[in-house]
């Protein structure tokens, strides 16, 4: 363990930790905008910079490893000058359209700007400007609210292993980027998005839905497999605005394009909300009871005539591991069959 | 025939290429061989060589005979027969094609060191370089020395990173020995960038085997079995000279397995730098070699602790590693005698600008700048008046008149806001607006910052921004303290040494020419005239004979007038390239 002090505290981490961490482990807020803390520690926003007694010039506390006796400071006139002109120059390249913008009330920029009591701006001067593309229904990009962060491109390449996005050109015009300059063409699980701490990275169906103070949070389980991810139903009146996922379940917040994305059918007027049963050609309506009990009947009349081994079952990814057991259980030792199997052998 | 031994040298480096030297070297070995030359000498050699310096005077050509060397300056093939012939065949060197006194005023301050051999010896020949001492250091710790032995010997040298940073050599060697790994790398950083520098590109392109040898004996110390050298890929002469090199060299078991029966196992790899500045920044080097993006990491770790795939690094400039042989050679006493106490040996300067003779120099540390200048620069060009030294490229400061006896090292050019860097000099003069110089660089650093840290990606943008108003005359009240505390701010929360430093040209000028930034903005003048947004030109009626050169040369046809009388020039036509102004014999053009 490395004992450390921050701010007059001392607290202990173990080796490898970062300034940055035994500050957030006391408690000691340091603000930040590129660091994540399920990422590797990138060092570029600036902001989280702190002194340390021995260092003639501020660290990057996200980077720096803590070491033994270290005295650090997180908070100084000097250091809070550097990030108010750090975050100055973020905010000289950015659009002042929080208005408008998606991200408004969810935003970090956002966050720090009104903290810091951000107004006027002594450098204001050339923005980069990006039409904006991507013919995709899922991934918004607007690069020009992009602080370059590279959370997206950390995420898409540390926890999806696809590397679909990286940094590209210098200087001014460094921006993020498609291979080639190409249209975003990944999976789109749309993990950047969750990441993104600006409006540089939302979701297309979310425009004018709903912003996040509007929306309620329902949390509930994806039903999309048997992972069974954690989702948190962002609900605007009875219609899902967007799809989330909370950082501290098992799935850490990470979802898929499906469970992100595949939201949609929820209010989908050709949704079916009850059992129909075929009768004389056509579909009718049906209560579970009534559903129920006709399927138990024919199956049993199927199995009177012909044999248990005129049935089968095929069930579905979509269930959980022990419905899928259930499931494979009714036929065996209920019909009496092993004719049972499963999409995903397919 | 008269003499017994003929040796002609052709300098070839880029520099030399570019003039000609292929072509003269061709026609020499023609000329020999048509003359029937070649076997009336006892030894008769006709070569190429690397860069000796000054190449303003290329092709540079040593005819030696008998030991007797006549160099001859500016040659091009058609002047070769003539001094075959008067030369070689009658014993005449022709008088009028030898340099003058002021090529050997521009090497008599000079101490070669790391460019002993550059110039004399065929770089594409390893055994013209074993020749003359070459690989007997490598050979000597080797056989003779342990690994501490050397570290020791390269710390009591005082030898420090000549890359620009000046750590210690030793230090840095000793950190990456005592970090534990069993792989460790060894990197020689070639990627030299800084506009107008081109020390690095011809110590390799004249003596590659100097490079290499060093970063055996290093190596060695550190106990690496991998090199590699990051070598920019517009450098294609000094990458084919350093292929060649290090493909001798494994013929020769310098490289490879169990070199010269030492039990070393050490190799060398080429990586090709795709023409970054930034990565000449040691951790985004690092990143490029790894195939990523050649962004900088943060320090710690450093390098000799977590550097190449995340393995302790050692990583020397080139010029560090070519003086390491010579240190081994001669001894740590003999380069510690060489410099100031704090800056010990010589450094290499690419000295460019507006000086009479520019080129590449090796001097001891601690001569003044004066000397650069006026002696071994011979001054500046066309007798105008000069203004500073540049040093340090983009990353570096200016040096004014007032302190032209600063002593060059390490201290006391950081004492001026200046730094030795890598060893670019760029001698500016009397038309040079320092705020246009500063505008340069800035712009320079902005375009090659790799985008990661808001300071540098943001911040560089906006100095930038400020300076390209002031120089446009439309700089405000304000601008120059805004200048200041961004420059500041830029450098306290840059992530590397790029963005730390990229501020330096600015604060520097305001240090000393800040009286020319209050003229931009407060009178809407450039001093140096040479801002042109902030310039008008007009014709003297008094002084205008009429001869009309001024409007056969005018662009943009706004000079009118007859014959024998006085011309005028229309403003609102006027795009102010100064085309004018530099013919016009009368000074009848003003420009204000």
């Amino acid at each position: 363990m490395i004992t450390l002090t921050i701010d007059g505290k001392k607290t202990q981490v173990v080796g490898g930790a970062t300034v940055l961490e035994a500050a957030r482990k006391l408690g000691v807020y340091i603000p930040t905008l590129c660091q994540h803390p399920k990422l590797t520690p990138f060092g570029g926003c600036r902001l989280c910079i702190v002194e340390v007694k021995g260092v003639p010039r501020p660290l990057a506390s996200c980077t720096t490893p803590a070491a033994e006796g270290m005295e650090v400071t997180t908070s100084t006139p000097q250091l809070e000058g550097l990030r108010k002109t750090v975050l100055e120059l973020i905010l000289s390249d950015h659009p002042d359209d929080c208005m408008t913008c998606e991200k408004a009330g969810n935003c970090t920029l956002q966050e720090l700007a009104y903290s810091y009591g951000m107004r006027e701006n002594r450098f204001r001067g050339e923005r980069r400007t990006y039409a904006k593309r991507d013919a995709n229904p899922f991934i918004e990009r607007d690069l020009e609210k992009c602080i370059l962060c590279g959370r997206c491109v950390k995420v898409c390449k540390e926890v999806q292993g696809v590397s679909a996005i990286d940094f590209a050109y210098r200087g001014f015009q460094a921006k993020i980027s498609t291979p080639f300059e190409h249209d975003l063409n990944c999976e789109f699980c749309g993990q950047c998005v969750s990441v993104c701490p600006t409006g540089a990275l939302t979701g297309k169906g979310w425009a004018k839905k709903g912003r996040q103070v509007e929306v309620n949070e329902v949390d509930t389980v994806c039903g999309y497999c048997g992972v069974g991810c954690n989702l948190t139903l962002n609900v605007k009146g009875n219609e899902i605005a967007r799809v989330t996922s909370r950082e501290d379940t098992w799935n850490e917040g990470w979802l898929c394009v499906k469970g992100r994305f595949g939201y949609k059918f929820v209010n989908s007027p050709d949704r079916l909300t009850t059992p129909l049963i075929k009768k004389d050609g056509k579909f009718v309506e049906a209560g579970w009871d009534e559903a129920l009990q006709y399927a138990t009947d024919r199956l049993m009349e199927i199995k009177g005539k012909y044999g248990p081994d005129a049935i089968g079952g095929l069930s579905s990814a979509r269930c959980t591991n022990e419905e899928n057991y259930l499931f494979q259980k009714i036929i065996r030792a209920g019909f009496g069959t092993n004719n049972v199997d499963h999409c995903a052998r397919l | 025939m008269m003499a017994m031994n003929l040796e002609i040298k052709v300098c070839m480096g880029t520099g030399g290429m570019a003039a000609g030297g292929e072509g003269v070297l061709k026609a020499f070995e023609a000329e020999l061989k048509h003359n029937g030359l070649e076997a009336g000498f006892g030894k008769c050699s006709s070569g190429k060589v690397g860069c000796r310096g000054f190449c303003a005077r290329d092709v540079l050509v040593d005819v030696i005979v008998d030991g007797q060397k006549t160099t001859y300056q500016y040659i091009k093939p058609e002047m070769v027969s003539r001094i075959v012939k008067e030369h070689i065949m009658e014993g005449r060197p022709v008088a009028e094609w030898e340099v003058k006194e002021d090529y050997h005023i521009f090497h008599d301050k000079q101490i070669k060191v790391v460019l002993h051999d550059c110039g004399e010896i065929d770089p594409e020949d390893i055994g013209a370089y074993i020749e003359r001492g070459g690989y007997e250091a490598a050979k000597k710790v080797l056989s003779e020395l342990g690994p501490a032995d050397v570290i020791e010997l390269v710390k009591k040298s005082g030898l420090r990173g000549r890359g620009g940073a000046g750590f210690p050599t030793g230090v840095k060697w000793e950190a990456a020995r005592k970090s534990p790994g069993d792989v460790k790398y060894i990197i020689c950083n070639a990627d030299e960038g800084d506009p107008g520098a081109f020390m690095d590109r011809s110590v390799i392109e004249g003596n590659p085997h100097s490079v290499i040898e060093g970063m055996i004996i290093a190596a060695y110390s550190v106990g690496a079995s991998n090199g590699y050298v990051y070598i920019r890929a517009e450098y294609p002469l000094a990458v084919e000279r350093l292929r060649i090199a290090l493909d001798a060299a494994r013929q020769k078991n310098l490289l490879g397995k169990n070199i010269l029966g030492s039990g070393l196992d050490f190799d060398i790899k080429v990586k090709l730098g795709a023409g970054a500045f930034v990565c000449g920044e040691e951790t985004a080097l690092i990143a490029s070699i790894e195939g990523e993006r050649g962004m900088p990491r943060a320090k710690p770790p450093f390098p000799v602790a977590s550097g190449l795939w995340g393995k302790p690094t050692v990583i020397n400039n080139v010029e560090t590693l070519a003086n390491i042989p010579c240190i081994i050679r001669k001894g740590a006493e003999w380069f510690a005698s060489l410099g100031t106490e704090k800056s010990r040996g010589t450094k290499v300067f690419a000295l460019t600008g507006k000086v009479k003779n520019t080129g590449l120099i090796e001097i001891p540390m601690g001569i003044p700048l004066r000397d650069i200048v006026f002696e071994i620069g011979g001054g500046i060009e066309n007798g105008k008046k000069y203004k500073a030294v540049q040093t340090g490229g983009p990353s570096g400061g200016c040096i004014p008149e007032d302190c032209l006896d600063v002593k060059i090292d390490y201290e006391s050019l950081m004492q001026l806001g200046a730094i030795v860097g890598s060893g670019g000099m760029i001698v500016l003069d009397e038309d040079d607006c320092m705020v246009n110089v500063a505008r340069y660089f800035l712009n320079f650093t902005q375009s090659e910052s790799c985008g990661k840290c808001v300071p540098c990606r943001v911040g560089t943008k906006r100095l930038l921004e400020i300076l390209d108003r002031i120089t446009k005359g439309e700089g405000r009240e304000g601008d120059i303290e805004l200048l200041e505390k961004l420059s500041q701010d830029i450098k306290l929360t840059s992530l590397c040494g790029l963005g730390q430093t990229a501020p330096n040209p600015v604060l520097s000028t305001l240090k000393y020419f800040r009286h020319e930034y209050e003229a931009h903005i407060r009178d809407r003048k450039c001093p140096a005239k040479a801002c042109r947004a902030l310039i008008t030109f007009s014709i003297s009626e008094a002084l205008c004979k009429g001869c009309g050169a001024c409007m056969r040369a005018c662009p943009a046809g706004a000079i009118t007038g007859e014959k024998k009388q006085p011309h005028k020039l229309n403003q609102a036509l006027c795009i102010k390239c100064g085309s004018c102004f530099d013919v016009c014999k009368f000074k009848a053009v003003v420009k204000e």
